[in-house]
């Protein structure tokens, strides 16, 4: 319903030098979505910039995770679920009969709420995507891995220990090797549905840089329940209220003037 | 509590009443026959197993010989050993596992990741499992009898013997084909039950790192419910060692001067041995120490698989909770 | 790849190409291939239960149907007396290897219901005491204990079992009641008993736990004593699990097979007696069918009788599965 409003946008930009609007990854219009009869997302119109963090927010039970999980499909493993309207991926419909789901899933990567790291070691984890993809030069994959793991900000933390088993570290650490997971496949868009909800503020913080040096080469979208996390770390947050997108637009935007007064209300910490 | 004299009078009275029948609570407590009697039911049972064990152990122990367990029978059986009934059971059930674990897990498989929970398809599935469960031993021998035997084998003599007789007739191919089937609802229940026990997130981190639903399966699903998987087949195969009915004509043999070698050879059983030499022998007093001996191989073969199933299982609930 | 319908024709088609991420064929075919695979195995179950249900059917059928096994014997002459000798009463016989083989089934349905019946008296009060003690009496530590109990008595093989009372059970009931035969249908039925009071224990059990504590504790709050609890409240609820369990032990005791072979006589006498020897359907035809010679008469009366177990204990085991199901519908409040 409230789609974004791109003069707005392209004004809040000055370094990057972008006439006209910002390109949009994922174009999300009239999006509707159904578990069963129980209607989860109303009417969903949304504009995910590239290169850029996209926050998601609202109160628990708002369809936040729905949302996020519908960009790559993955409710397509809920029975009974049922996804109605547009989701163009640079300009190709997710939903097309000639998208390959697994495809899609390579390309918009995702890391979830719990850490869940095999039960295999630090360096299986990260080469599972690779080996799954068919990958098996050792030097491709071993790079790989350092790489993702960098990436990641764990390499220092783990390259004396790449073969012991994931289970055995901190919850900071697993999650990173999530996003290190995840990175390997070299995905487009990176997914995150509450990333640090589960961790200690260190923890938090070293994610909140990563996310940061990510953005540059990645489009993210990231699932928060944390208002401060959301302002420091995106460019345009998405404020969601029983299924429907009640506000979005740039980040500076939502949570010093909101248009809505739910959306304020909220931000401000009145409810939710 | 005190302020109302009223509410005190009330609770001095109904703590009266309360008193009264808290010593009757009690003192019924006390001489109540249902703990006394169930508790004594309970003792039977064991009972019953410590009778039945202690007298199958006392009277097969002193037999029990390293000669015993490698050596052939002799003397019409009243001497020598039971070699030849251990090595086929062993050769059964290794063969039973072969067809029934694959056929078994990839039901579970498709349970649990192929239908949906409440498919038509997925219950008619549960369903047949159930009944299979059911079905009395001894048709299942009929069974092995008339399908195995009389229809494939003798197929199979017809395509390719020339109608000889190689395939229709008992062998160790169906008697091992008549147990998986009796078995195969142990090994479709035990592993689906592991694989419930897989945390959804695994399967969810796969799909999201876009690996397809079979390499999911190969990678993820399978080696996380190998255990399973494993207590699955020991316990069909506990099952199927003891199992006689099924096998008496469809491949055991009374006695054979030689080891089965080959997929249409019969074999000596140990269960089958002792159903033999218990009613069929012509001195039951001659060969009672031999035949005490030989149920108690069977007893610690059937006990000592299931202990290490229930060995494997503790492992891997201590392993999910910790 | 797909040229999605582009609605707002600001969105720029200039992400990486989609060939970078697709699947290899390779991957794609084994799914695609494994997938049916795995759905086509899972057919086996069912395919199972109809070749059983076909294969034994295709073998019983000429009893009904084939006019050379009519010959010999036909339906009717299976359930009527039957002449023996001109002026004697007539009589259910099973002599199917005299010289005019009979095959009378009567005997065969008694002998089996007179097994089932002894070891159901047998193992219910066991069973389901021992199932109350262990759900609303017993320590956890006993509980603990009794758990290995039934499920050590559950892997005794059957044929273990047998050869106990052929051996054991037989002398020591026969001397201790003076009996005029070892091998009757009393031993035979305890020896089952014994064999069928883990079944029946285990649903049971599990039927009693169920029973929400909310109820157990209202019943305790309102000053009810344990054993008021039980049998008014506790028993009540639980009474179609319990029933279930019985039902299904029944089931297991019809079709059991190597304890009545060697324990109970194997002679197929008329009697109302359950000192006398019996001979059960299923022992029936683990003593004959070895014997017999493919395709006779005799061969596919006991696929017959083969045919009337399978379909009797189906009927049984639905009866149980049955109220499990009602059980659990009564428990979790859901009305149907
Ligand atoms: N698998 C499911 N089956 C049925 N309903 C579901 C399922 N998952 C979510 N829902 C429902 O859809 C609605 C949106 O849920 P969703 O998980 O998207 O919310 P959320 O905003 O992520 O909440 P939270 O902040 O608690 O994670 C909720 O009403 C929820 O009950
Ligand atoms: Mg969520």
């Amino acid at each position: 319903m409230t789609a974004l409003n791109h003069s707005h946008i392209a004004a809040k930009q000055p370094e990057r030098v972008v006439v006209g609007p910002p390109p949009v990854k994922i174009q999300v219009r009239g999006l509707n979505f159904f578990y069963g009869s129980n209607q989860a997302l109303r009417n969903v119109d949304f504009d995910v910039i590239t290169h850029a963090v996209t926050a998601l927010i609202g109160p628990s039970g708002c369809g936040k995770t729905t949302f996020l999980r519908t960009m790559n499909r993955m409710n397509d493993q809920i029975p009974g679920a049922r996804a109605v309207g547009t989701v163009l991926l640079d300009g190709t419909d997710i939903h097309g009969p000639d998208v390959d789901v697994t495809a899609l899933r390579r390309r918009v990567g995702m890391v979830f709420q719990r850490s869940n790291p095999f039960p295999k070691t630090i360096y299986e984890n990260v080469a599972f995507g690779l080996r799954i993809a068919g990958i098996r030069d050792h030097y491709v994959i071993d790079e790989a891995v350092e790489n993702s793991l960098r990436l990641a900000a764990l390499w220092d933390e783990v390259k004396d220990n790449l073969n012991g088993l994931a289970l055995q570290l901190s919850g900071g650490q697993q999650q990173r090797l999530c996003i290190a997971r995840a990175l390997a496949v070299k995905p487009d868009v990176l997914l995150m549905d509450e990333p640090a909800s589960a961790l200690d503020p260190i923890s938090t913080g070293k994610i909140e840089e990563l996310i940061e040096d990510l953005k540059s080469r990645y489009t993210i979208v990231i699932v928060t329940h944390n208002m401060q996390q959301a302002a420091r770390i995106s460019e345009y947050t998405g404020f969601f209220y029983m299924g429907e997108l009640i506000e979005y637009g740039p980040t500076v935007k939502i949570f010093t003037t909101p248009s809505e007064k739910r959306t304020e209300d909220y931000v401000t910490g009145r409810f939710g | 509590m005190m302020a109302d004299p009223a509410a005190v009078h009330v609770t001095t009275d109904q703590g009266a009443v309360s008193i009264l029948s808290h010593r009757r609570f009690r003192f019924l407590r006390h001489v109540s026959p249902l703990p006394i009697l169930t508790g004594f039911l309970t003792l039977c049972v064991v009972a019953m197993l410590v009778i039945v064990l202690w007298n199958i152990i006392a009277g097969g122990i002193g037999g029990l010989t390293w000669e015993f367990l490698t050596a052939s029978p002799t003397e019409g059986m009243t001497k020598g050993g039971i070699f030849p009934a251990i090595f086929g059971t062993v050769f059964l059930v290794f063969l039973m596992t072969v067809f029934a674990i694959p056929v078994g897990v990839a039901t579970a498989v498709f349970l649990r990741y192929y239908a949906r929970p409440e498919s038509k398809l997925a219950r008619l599935v549960r369903v047949a499992v159930n009944n299979l469960a059911g079905v009395p031993s001894i048709v299942f021998g009929l069974f092995g009898l008339g399908f195995f035997i009389q229809f494939v084998g003798r197929g199979i003599d017809k395509a390719f013997y020339g109608g000889d007789l190689a395939f229709g007739q008992p062998a160790i191919i169906w008697a091992s084909l008549t147990l998986a089937v009796l078995t195969l609802p142990v090994v479709i229940v035990t592993t689906e039950e592991a694989m419930r026990a897989i945390p959804r997130d695994y399967i969810e981190a796969s799909y999201a790192l876009g690996a397809t639903r079979w390499q999911t399966i190969r990678h993820v699903v399978i080696p996380n419910s190998m255990t399973g998987i494993l207590t699955g087949g020991i316990l069909a195969v506990s099952r199927g060692a003891g199992e006689v009915a099924p096998i008496m004509f469809t491949g055991a043999a009374y006695y054979l001067p030689y080891l089965p070698a080959k997929l249409n050879d019969q074999f000596m059983e140990l269960g089958y041995h002792v159903y033999v030499l218990s009613t069929q022998s012509p001195d039951v007093e001659k060969t009672l120490p031999l035949l005490y001996s030989t149920v108690l191989v069977l007893l610690l073969l059937t006990f000592a698989l299931n202990a290490l199933a229930v060995v494997i299982r503790m492992r891997l609930r201590l392993r999910q909770a910790g | 790849m797909s040229e999605g319908k582009s609605v707002a024709p600001h969105v720029p088609n200039m992400g990486p190409d989609w060939q970078q991420y697709s699947v290899r064929p390779g991957d794609r075919r084994r799914d695609l291939w494994m997938g049916r695979l795995i759905s086509a195995i899972a057919f086996s179950a069912i395919a199972a239960i109809i070749l059983i249900f076909l294969f034994i059917g295709r073998e019983a059928a000429p009893v009904i149907t084939s006019s050379e096994v009519h010959q010999e014997v036909t339906v009717a002459k299976m359930i009527v007396p039957l002449e023996t000798r001109p002026g004697k009463p007539k009589m259910y016989l099973w002599q199917p290897v005299s010289e005019t083989p009979k095959y009378s089934l009567p005997p065969l349905l008694l002998g089996s219901l007179k097994a089932t019946l002894v070891a159901i008296l047998f193992a219910a009060p066991f069973a389901i005491g021992a199932a109350i003690y262990s759900s609303e009496f017993a320590p956890p530590r006993i509980r603990e204990m009794i758990k290995p109990v039934i499920e050590m008595l559950a892997g005794i093989p059957s044929v273990v079992m047998g050869f106990f009372a052929l051996m054991v059970l037989a002398s020591v009931l026969k001397d201790t009641f003076g009996w005029k035969f070892r091998l009757n249908a009393t031993n035979a039925g305890i020896a089952l008993g014994i064999a069928i009071i883990p079944v029946i224990y285990t649903v049971a059990e599990g039927a009693l736990r169920a029973v929400p504590r909310q109820i157990r504790e209202a019943a305790q709050a309102l000053g009810a004593t344990p054993w008021a609890t039980a049998r008014r409240v506790i028993l009540p609820a639980a009474a179609p699990g319990i029933f279930a369990g019985v039902m299904l032990g029944l089931g297991r005791a019809i079709g059991e097979t190597m304890i009545v072979l060697m324990a109970s006589g194997n002679a197929a006498i008329w009697s109302p007696h359950l000192t006398d020897s019996i001979r059960t359907m299923s022992a029936t035809i683990a003593a004959e069918l070895a014997e017999v010679v493919n395709g006779s008469a005799h061969y596919h009366v006991l696929f017959f009788i083969g045919a009337l177990l399978f379909l009797l204990t189906f009927l049984v085991n639905s009866l149980g599965e049955l109220y499990v199901g009602r059980l659990r519908r009564r428990l979790t409040g859901v009305s149907g």
